[in-house]
């Protein structure tokens, strides 16, 4: 509490007008503080608000109720100390590899040499070396978050917004992605926020999980899930296995009563 | 990619195949050209139809060297050229930044919108009359009208591609730290690029239709003057001639401006 909260969520809510219909209630009074340098897991059935909260932290939605706080300043926007990896990548489609990772580096006006090094620095670091001339639609799909998350690396936010960066790809990609994930957070030691609706995922990735319920969101659990993260043999701890069924048990009921919700 | 040596047959084959392919394709597109004009040809030495109406094609031919020989093609053909590149151009541009101001600032789409509506589907030639009483005989009415003619398929173009611009590119540039502007330079008028593109062809081709039939109209130079002249002096073979050229540059213009858009958006595939 206080001193080492980065990023306060005090008491918000969150509506959607759609163009035609009635306004849906997303989240309500959602309270949420992320620690500096902490990995924390959204992690709820689809619909429950989830990805709205990551975009009203990343000062894509307006706060209409409630107020976030990051840095201790209110959010008022998007801005470079909050970097965002979206689950379909969302890479500028007519710039190369090389010119994606750059541009963030050309918003904040490094000079030239140094941006290209940096570039160059994290393509490698993702593992897209001899990649660096290809445009996103030649790329398969873990490819395309990898540079993805380069871009959004090289800028070297505080901050790591992900919302479902793994969602779209295959079971293998998403394993190693998930692995690769782990190590540079250890290295950059970044607040992450991660948004899953993947219960395994959230345990081996997230420091703490915050669980949430069916629309209308609300957080209604903090679990703690700090295990040793470099034991390969991790999966099949007891320890593990228990706190993936303990969450599973909260995310289950939660998905049910979405479920019933949309039956008619 | 091509093969590199030690393929199998098949592949080889396949590799003969298609390279037949590839030469045979471009003969199959014009094939039809070539047996119209031969087509063309014969009947009109045949008389099957009568001269005046169809003058053989070597006679239009022979009518083509001599209006270059003499520079009338050439002089006439710039007159034109100028108005539909000034008329084309000033329509791309006031057009584009239009439809894609539109787009993106909804009090001047709430005040704009109709009237793109309303003057959309109206047939542009009628303004012929207008722009001639406003401006004259010149340059000038041809330009205004093919400008007041070309602007909204670009208009309409710039508008629909601005408008699918996808949300999280725009998200992403701005937590790059790009401004409003800056991401609707480098995220908004790229994703409308498309769209744009197929406004601006709509507009080429339309360009061409008023540039001619405004000349025939109310001008004394240009190609579609220089139609509606030779014509009425019955000089049809020169007149088939000219004809004949406003369609080569109008094809010219066309395939020279999608080469152009192909290697703009080669980064679709």
């Amino acid at each position: 509490m206080g001193v080492s909260a980065e990023i306060v969520v005090d008491g918000v809510s969150h509506r959607y007008r759609p163009a035609v219909g009635r306004a849906v209630l997303a989240l309500e009074d959602v309270s949420l503080e992320v620690r500096s340098s902490e990995f924390l897991a959204l992690l709820g059935p689809s619909g429950c608000g989830k990805s709205t909260l990551l975009y009203l932290i990343g000062g894509f939605l307006p706060v209409e109720a409630g107020k976030i706080v990051v840095n201790g300043k209110p959010v008022a926007g998007p801005g470079p100390d909050r970097g965002i990896v979206f689950q379909h990548f969302a890479l500028f489609p007519w710039k190369t590899v090389r010119k994606n990772v750059l541009y963030g580096l050309e918003r904040q006006g490094l000079p030239r040499a140094e941006r290209e090094a940096r570039a160059q620095s994290f393509i490698e670091l993702v593992g897209l070396s001899g990649f660096e001339e290809s445009y996103p639609s030649q790329l398969s799909g873990g490819m395309k978050q990898r540079a993805a998350i380069a871009r959004t690396l090289a800028f070297d936010p505080r901050m790591l917004l992900m919302d479902e960066p793994f969602g779209a790809l295959d079971a293998q990609t998403r394993g190693l992605m998930q692995t690769e994930l782990l190590n540079i957070w250890e290295r950059t030691r970044k607040t992450v926020i991660f948004v899953t609706h993947d219960v395994r995922e959230a345990v081996y990735l997230a420091g703490r999980v915050a669980v949430m319920s069916a629309r209308p969101g609300r957080i209604k659990a903090l679990i703690d899930t700090s295990f040793d993260k470099n034991d390969p043999d991790l999966h099949r701890t007891k320890a593990f296995v228990d706190k993936v069924e303990e969450v599973w048990g909260l995310v289950r009921e939660e998905a049910v009563r979405a479920q019933q919700k949309r039956a008619p | 990619m091509t093969d590199t040596g030690g393929v199998a047959n098949w592949t080889t084959l396949a590799g003969v195949a298609d390279r037949l392919g590839r030469v045979r394709q471009p003969l199959l597109r014009y094939a039809p050209l070539l047996i119209l004009a031969v087509v063309w040809e014969v009947a009109a030495r045949l008389h099957l139809l009568s001269t005046s109406a169809l003058p053989p094609l070597s006679d239009v031919a022979a009518a083509w060297l001599e209006l270059a020989r003499s520079g009338e093609l050439f002089t006439n053909a710039a007159d034109s050229l100028y108005r539909a590149g000034a008329g084309l151009g000033l329509a791309v541009i006031v057009g584009a930044v239009l439809g894609i101001a539109m787009a993106t600032w909804r009090p001047l789409d709430l005040m704009a919108g109709p009237l793109v509506e309303l003057f959309y589907p109206m047939p542009k030639s009628a303004l012929i009359p207008v722009t001639a009483l406003w401006l004259g005989f010149g340059d000038g009415s041809k330009i205004l009208l093919i400008f007041l003619g070309c602007m909204l398929p670009v208009t309409l173009g710039g508008y629909n591609g601005a408008r699918g611009a996808d949300r999280l590119l725009i998200w992403s540039a701005r937590s790059m730290g790009a401004s409003r502007l800056r991401t609707l330079l480098d995220v908004v008028l790229p994703s409308a690029l498309p769209e744009l593109a197929n406004g601006v062809r709509t507009a080429l081709a339309l360009s061409f239709i008023l540039l001619v039939s405004s000349e025939m109209i109310a001008a004394r130079q240009g190609l579609g003057f220089l139609i509606g002249s030779l014509g009425a002096d019955g000089s049809y073979e020169a007149m088939f001639a000219v004809v004949l050229t406003v369609a080569a540059l109008g094809f010219l213009a066309d395939r020279a401006y999608m080469a152009l858009v192909n290697r703009a958006l080669r980064w679709r595939q």
